[in-house]
């Protein structure tokens, strides 16, 4: 097997458990890959290399590999590495490096899998398009001058850009799945509570879920068996079985049934990523899927109600950041509150300022109940729909993002324009069900387009069999950016 | 409920926050947050009475897990990435609180 890049994570498990190749030379050819294309994408903060080779060398003297041995990985820089630094792409963390590993670095670890480096995101993970990081934006592989969607878009452009093979993320409102359509890979957000948090650097508590980036449904199903299980570290990690994703993958979904809330796609879509819907939906009928219409009748309240239990959450965690445990303290003489005031002033960013202020609104005396207590509330009718709909159907289908990538510096200006592009993700972070995005189609302009599907509680393993038959009559998973 | 936010609302929100704004970012905030909050007011149209609020969507009980003890972090590891760490006292240090 050559190190040419492009290869799946399978492809190089089998090929270093078997010793076709070394993890080293997998490895260097990642390092050397980053080096030959993120100087014009910017998908990484940090490239890791003595470390990396370190592990691979280890790998390769093992007797015994794990499930991702030899396996590089790019982890998204709101994740705890243990002695390699973890800025959440903020001014406040510039030089913060910490103590432990999130657990899921830990699993990753034991599992064989080689860390390459930790990539760039929006700061705190608060964006959809990556240009909130305060290091610079991220760029889409497919085309430069456009964003390559965000919260996790570094991860994202990591993977599609062939750096490494699989990309970690967080999604609390789409920063997995987003990133996964608008740069051609699959994204997964697992089920809230299947991934430990332990070790994620928080920015809304009961929304935030870690997950994979990867080319292929198998990748994903790979990754997830090895990041899912409980955690003592975190209380809201689930002890549901976790299954054998991967030996899940029978390419059948003869009698599987998947609901479109149809509604949802008549304004506001894109014609391309609506024409390439359908199209996706039509090869999953000839497989013998039954295409089901649904309502969801709460769905377009589920921006607004994101926007306000998002925001609520994010300006209670934030209030962390003072300036005296860890992070950025504003340099001078000051008595306590000042240096907390221009701390955080200085120290975070436009859009973390703009949430922490909603937040701190939506929360305080008098708005509380109108805000707050109001958006909990739709947040329960939110789930309800889909408890409603998961009666009749087995998955319900939609595009992941409404439009293709969009430039760099396009929607700057606009925060709820950019707010808005979310409107199909946030309803599966309010409702805490698991979704997965899958590559199902190219622009006239060959810029990617999404298909995404989202399950029952804990029942990846539907979504991942429905991808993976998917991948199976389709080659857009094979399609690559020419850089 | 304000049809739109002043300088005053941003300001006391700011402070609430302690965040020092500058005058810039509050004029772009009062605009800004103004028109989020706009959009967002929809919500108030939906009928949720009795409908009980979600504030997590954990199906089941959190599990205890056993109460033993473990080596918690180091003091020194503790203090490495504090902006103005006592090594000698084990103490983070913070301006002056008391004239």
């Amino acid at each position: 097997m050559s190190a040419r890049p492009f290869k799946t994570a399978r492809e190089i498990r089998d090929a270093v458990s078997t010793r076709q190749i070394s993890a080293v030379e997998v490895c260097q050819a990642s390092l050397d890959r980053i080096t030959a294309t993120d100087g014009s994408l910017s998908a990484f903060l940090n490239v890791a290399a003595e470390r990396a080779l370190d592990r691979a060398r280890k790998i390769d003297a093992d007797k015994d590999h794990g499930p991702l041995a030899g396996v590089p990985l790019a982890i998204k820089d709101n994740i705890s590495t243990r002695g390699l630094t973890t800025t959440a792409a903020s001014r406040m963390l510039k030089h913060y490096v910490p103590p432990y590993d999130a657990t899921v670095i830990t699993r990753l670890d034991a599992a064989g899998a080689v860390i390459i480096g930790k990539t760039n995101c929006d700061e705190f993970a608060m964006g959809s398009s990556t240009e909130n990081s305060a290091f610079g934006p991220s760029r889409n592989p497919w085309n430069t001058e456009r964003i390559p969607g965000g919260s996790s878009g570094g991860s994202a452009v990591a993977v599609a850009a062939g750096m490494t093979s699989i990309g970690l993320g967080s999604d609390t409102g789409g920063s997995i799945r987003q990133p996964a359509s608008l740069c051609g890979i699959v994204g997964l957000k697992p089920t809230y509570g299947r991934v430990s948090r332990y070790g994620l650097i928080a920015f809304a508590s009961s929304l935030d879920c870690i997950g994979p980036l990867t080319r292929t449904a198998y990748d994903a199903a790979l990754a997830l068996s090895v990041l899912a299980g409980p955690d003592p570290r975190d209380a809201t990690s689930s002890s549901e079985p976790v299954p054998d994703y991967a030996g899940g993958l029978s390419g059948d979904v003869r009698g599987l049934r998947l609901g479109v809330p149809r509604s949802m796609l008549e304004q506001g879509v894109d014609p391309s990523v609506r024409d390439c819907f359908y199209a996706a939906l039509e090869i999953l009928r000839a497989r013998g899927a039954t295409i089901v219409d649904i309502v969801l009748p709460h769905a377009r309240y589920a921006i607004s109600t994101y926007y306000f239990v998002a925001t609520a959450e994010a300006s209670s965690n934030l209030a962390r950041y003072d300036g005296v445990r860890y992070g950025y303290r504003a340099p001078g003489e000051h008595d306590l509150k000042s240096m907390y005031e221009k701390t955080r002033d200085q120290g975070f960013g436009a859009e973390v300022k703009r949430r922490i202020m909603l937040g701190t609104y939506v929360l305080s005396a008098g708005y509380y109940d109108a805000y707050y207590l109001k958006a909990q509330q739709v947040r329960t009718l939110v789930r309800r729909d889909y408890e409603q709909a998961f009666q009749s159907v087995d998955a319900v289908a939609m595009p992941t993002s409404p439009t293709p990538a969009f430039k760099i510096g396009e929607r700057m200006e606009d925060p709820l324009q950019l707010y808005l592009v979310d409107v199909f993700t946030v309803s599966a972070n309010l409702a805490g069900l698991p979704a997965v995005s899958v590559p199902c189609g190219l622009t006239s302009e060959r810029l990617p387009i999404g298909l995404q599907m989202t399950g029952r509680p804990f029942d990846e393993a539907t979504l991942l069999r429905i991808a993976d038959a998917y991948e199976r009559d389709t080659n857009w998973w094979q399609e690559c950016p020419a850089i | 409920m304000p049809q739109r936010l002043t300088r005053a609302d941003v300001e006391r929100i700011a402070t609430l926050a302690r965040l020092e704004l500058t005058d810039a970012e509050k004029d772009l905030f009062v605009r800004q947050l103004t028109d989020v909050l706009a959009y967002a007011e929809q919500i108030q149209a939906i009928d949720t009475a009795g409908v009980p609020p979600t504030s997590h969507v954990l199906s089941s009980q959190a599990a205890d897990r056993a109460d033993t003890p473990v080596p918690s972090l180091p003091n020194a590891e503790a203090l490495a990435n504090a902006p103005d760490p006592s090594p000698h006292t084990g103490l983070f240090r913070v301006p002056r609180v008391i004239g």
